[in-house]
């Protein structure tokens, strides 16, 4: 079976998630990778539209070459200029019947739920968000295993539908290159678009987003109701200062308004993979942890060792946080 | 402004998720219900337009009787009608789910714009706001996290890759919204006690029959890795050492 995957950029590379996206759609067959656009947005001023030659919109060597060691066969250019959500699913779904695909995969990030969702409003199939692993199963189904809650609960499903349109859980597929690669051959689709296809597309605005640096910081300090209000926060502050890390916190603490948004962690916060996650007076809700279970180490700061943290934790110190912050504040200091 | 947002009846699940017996469900004998903080911030969102413009925001769901809580906790923060489309309590997929919603869209509407979670707590699907938008013709926008409505256009931001990119699109649209937007009210108590009081519209049952989908729940499991044991380093103060050792370890000191 050919599966289409989409795949997204990072720079003149093809972005991480997008590689953990081409591994998933490879276990299920031939994969064809298709990516769109040169940039990531398209400037503010000119008109959307699509560009003349699919060759422009552009698949440079970098690109070509990540494709290829994860194993796709061949790799379109569509020529489409920055991001459509709307135009990009009309692509994906005249691109899935040109090449008789089985599947369309895409990378469970906002792009690739948004385009997969469009396209399964626009064939009228169903849309498999966020899947962990898919395997044929007799009778042309699929067998799915996909994530609800974030992921702290898994559904075995069954998708009867071709092509199957699945997005992938990205924190449950490690990213493997194919055991023998061989140069994707390169081309060019130009997609039949109307109007509407192009009605809403992404301007860049100049304002850099927060909240970056806490999904890839290596160091984690996290803080909850436990801290006992927004003034509490400056020994965490410091703390992750010395560590050269950055604070998370729980939604307790971004709903009472001690923290901005951008700080929580979670299933309706951010995501993080640090090296460590100190968690401080956080109970370890699973909307929480769902955010932090990529951490390599999760330290836990509680005072009650009966908290659920406690079972998901590497490492545990039963404590008030406002006595053991300070005291490992003063020891790091110490050291020199 | 006429605003319509939809929200979703969810489990309140806390430390530990349960399944029932017989895998189809979260067992909900020892939690509460609520809807998702996305669809909490999408309806102070359209309070706030609402508010400003004047208009009314009216709160949609689909799902068992008891939903009706949900839309009372919805109408206790400021929403002025509630549409309760009723089933038997069955899961409801995301096509059938979003049939449904524009069929009472368009008998309730007109409505200038129609908000959304950017996906349901429980199921995570990531669609149905789309979904509604491709069976109205409606433009749409999905994980919007900065929303601004002037002069029959909106304006909406979200973040990529760590830069924010922006939208704008005629009104009426569909916008599906992310935590974060804003920060939602606590519900005040004359807003609770309207609440209490306020009538629901319901639509019967019958209306909306469920129906199978090509994507087919089997069986819900809890993911085995979840439960370790902590390593415990010390009590207070005095595990302050056992602490450093370990940081260092890992090689996070300076
Ligand atoms: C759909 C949905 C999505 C959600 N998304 C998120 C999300 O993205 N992120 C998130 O965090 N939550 C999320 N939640 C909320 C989540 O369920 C919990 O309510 C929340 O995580 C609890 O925050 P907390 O641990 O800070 O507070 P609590 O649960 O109240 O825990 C406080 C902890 O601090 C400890 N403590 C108290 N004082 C001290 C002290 N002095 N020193 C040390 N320890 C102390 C207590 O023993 C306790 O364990 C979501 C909920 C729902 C329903
Ligand atoms: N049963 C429902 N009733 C009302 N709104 C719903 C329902 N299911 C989903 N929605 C809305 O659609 C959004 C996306 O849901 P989903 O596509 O299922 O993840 C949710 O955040 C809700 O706003």
């Amino acid at each position: 079976m050919t599966v289409l995957c989409l795949v997204e950029r990072d720079g003149e590379h093809a972005a991480d998630v997008s590689l953990r996206a081409l591994t998933f759609a490879r276990s299920l067959g031939d994969v064809t990778a298709v990516t769109m656009g040169n940039a990531a947005t398209r400037p503010a001023g000119p008109p959307p539209g699509a560009t003349g030659a699919g060759g422009d919109a552009g698949v440079g060597p970098a690109l070509a070459a990540d494709v290829s060691a994860y194993g796709a066969a061949e790799v379109y250019a569509v020529g489409l200029d920055g991001y459509a959500p709307q135009a990009w699913a009309r692509a994906l779904a005249g691109l899935a019947g040109e090449v008789a695909a089985g599947a369309v995969v895409a990378a469970g990030t906002d792009r690739g739920h948004e385009v997969l969702a469009h396209l399964g409003a626009i064939t009228g199939l169903p849309m498999a968000a966020n899947c962990a692993s898919a395997r044929p199963g007799e009778d042309g189904t699929l067998r799915l295993v996909r994530h609800r809650w974030a992921g702290s609960l898994l559904e075995d499903a069954v998708l009867e539908a071709s092509p199957a349109l699945l997005t992938v859980a990205v924190d449950a597929v490690p990213a493997v290159p194919a055991e023998q690669p061989a140069p994707a051959a390169v081309r060019a689709y130009q997609p039949v678009l109307d109007e509407a296809d192009l009605l809403v597309s992404a301007t860049e605005s100049a304002g850099r987003a927060g909240g970056a640096s806490l999904a890839t910081a290596r160091v984690v300090v996290g803080g909850g109701r436990g801290v006992g209000g927004p003034d509490g926060f400056g020994v965490l502050e410091e703390l992750a200062g010395l560590l050269g890390g950055v604070v998370g916190v729980s939604r307790v603490v971004t709903s009472e308004g001690w923290r901005p948004h951008q700080q929580q962690v979670g299933q309706t916060g951010t995501r993080i993979s640090p090296e460590l996650y100190l968690a401080c007076g956080i109970s370890g809700a699973i909307q929480h942890m769902a955010g932090c279970l990529s951490s390599k180490h999760i330290v836990a700061v509680n005072t009650d060792a009966g908290a659920p943290i406690i079972a998901r934790a590497d490492y545990a110190v039963i404590g008030d946080l406002n006595e053991v912050l300070p005291a490992l504040v003063a020891a790091i200091r110490a050291r020199g | 402004m006429e605003v319509a947002v939809c929200v979703k009846r969810v489990p309140m699940v806390g430390g530990k998720i349960v399944v029932t017996a017989d895998g189809q469900d979260v067992d909900t004998r020892m939690s509460g219900f609520t809807v998702s903080p996305h669809e909490e911030c999408a309806v102070e969102e359209a309070v706030r337009l609402a508010e400003r413009d004047g208009g009314r925001v009216t709160v949609l769901t689909l799902g068992p009787a008891a939903a009706a809580d949900q839309l009372r906790d919805m109408l206790a923060i400021g929403a002025s009608r509630a549409v309760l489309l009723e089933t038997d309590g069955r899961e409801w997929g995301p096509i059938a789910t979003a049939a449904a919603i524009v069929d009472a869209l368009r008998a309730g509407g007109p409505y200038d714009l129609i908000l959304f979670g950017n996906e349901a707590a429980d199921t995570g699907g990531f669609q149905v706001g789309v979904r509604v938008a491709h069976l109205l013709g409606l433009p749409c926008v999905t994980g919007i996290k900065h929303l601004e409505v002037s002069g029959g256009r909106l304006r909406a931001g979200r973040e990529y890759r760590g830069t924010e990119e922006a939208y704008d699109l005629p009104l009426p649209a569909v916008v599906s919204v992310k935590e974060g937007i804003n920060l939602p009210r606590y519900p005040s108590l004359p807003g609770r006690l309207r609440a209490k009081r306020a009538a629901i519209e319901r639509i019967e049952p019958e209306r909306y029959p469920w129906h199978a989908e090509g994507l087919r729940k089997e069986r819900l499991r809890v993911p085995p890795a979840q439960n370790k044991r902590a390593e415990i380093l010390g009590t207070g103060a005095g595990a302050v050492p056992a602490l450093v050792a370990l940081l260092d370890d890992l090689g996070v000191l300076p």
